[in-house]
């Protein structure tokens, strides 16, 4: 991507909130990131779009599982650089809780890296960082 | 009863979730615990801009979704249910201007749990891009909600 080229050019690390508004399906899902005291959180808010479960009403289990995917994604192209997005392998996600209609946050880190592939894992949570919504772990393959 | 909660679930389940409505995924067949769905390629589902390939958290929602109304047909009674875990294996990234077919089988129901395979393609069904295998927690009593 341009924007991570720039970044890697100039030997810094991408803007994650510029990153993600280039990124067509993230802002579709409405995800903005911030970074606070070195670390990358994303935040996602609520809206009728999300939801899977009008009854109760609760979050779509594929838009819990597309913004811990997009956590991990963002968090490796912000640590590592690269000039492409790194691809994912394969992801596990744990529904843990309901996801209720409210702001949704996740954070994610890389638990090791590889000299092509990074295992990462991302917690989603809302209003209590403490109560996991839904976790993943996953693998992503770096750009060679 | 149309405003039964359960019912209202399951009509949402089938199809007509604002979530999978907002990618323009839309259901093919559904029966005897099989469901095939479609996703024409949409801008709005683009993760890397530089190629067009579609962001995969999109074929993970369409792999939830299509497992679920998998779900949905295997049940003997209308109740609703939530997804537990979901492991999804991406083989090849997703081929710009080109529909996403799913397909998804529910394997097992027991008592509490409903065990799902699924199937992600575009030309060929023997090419697969994504497979994926996932459980759904049965929510037998109405009165009672997942732990929050």
């Amino acid at each position: 991507m341009e924007l991570l080229k720039h970044a890697a050019y100039e030997k810094r690390a991408p803007d994650p909130a510029a990153l993600l508004a280039a990124i067509p399906f993230c802002r579709h899902m409405g995800i903005s990131a911030t970074v606070v005291q070195g670390a990358l959180t994303l935040v996602m808010p609520y809206q009728p779009l999300l939801i899977g479960n009008p009854v109760l009403p609760a979050l779509h289990g594929g838009a819990i599982g597309a913004f811990l995917e997009t956590a991990a994604i963002a968090q490796v192209a912000w640590e590592l650089g690269g000039t492409e997005l790194p691809k994912t392998i394969d992801i596990s996600i744990d529904y843990l809780r309901t996801g209720r209609a409210v702001e949704s946050s996740a954070s994610a880190r890389i638990a090791k890296r590889g000299r092509r592939v990074v295992n990462v894992h991302a917690e989603l949570w809302q209003e209590d960082v403490a109560k996991p919504v839904a976790s993943l772990r996953g693998h992503f393959l770096l750009a060679s | 009863m149309a405003n039964d909660p359960n019912e209202l679930f399951f009509a949402a389940r089938m199809g007509g979730t604002a979530f999978i409505l907002s990618l323009g995924g839309e259901i093919l067949e559904i029966g005897g615990g099989k469901s095939r769905m479609r996703l024409p390629y949409a801008p709005q589902l683009v993760g890397d801009p530089d190629t067009g390939v579609v962001h995969g958290g999109v074929i993970t929602a369409m792999l939830d979704q299509t497992c679920g109304v998998a779900v949905a047909s295997a049940l003997k009674e209308i109740m609703p249910f939530a997804t537990l875990d979901l492991r999804i294996d991406y083989m090849k990234p997703a081929k710009p201007r080109t529909d996403i077919f799913v397909e998804a089988e529910c394997l097992k129901v027991t008592h509490e749990v409903a065990f799902t395979r699924g199937i992600a393609y575009q030309t060929a069904r023997d090419e697969p891009i994504a497979l994926s295998t996932g459980a759904f927690m049965l929510i037998r009593d109405r009165d009672s909600k997942p732990a929050a």
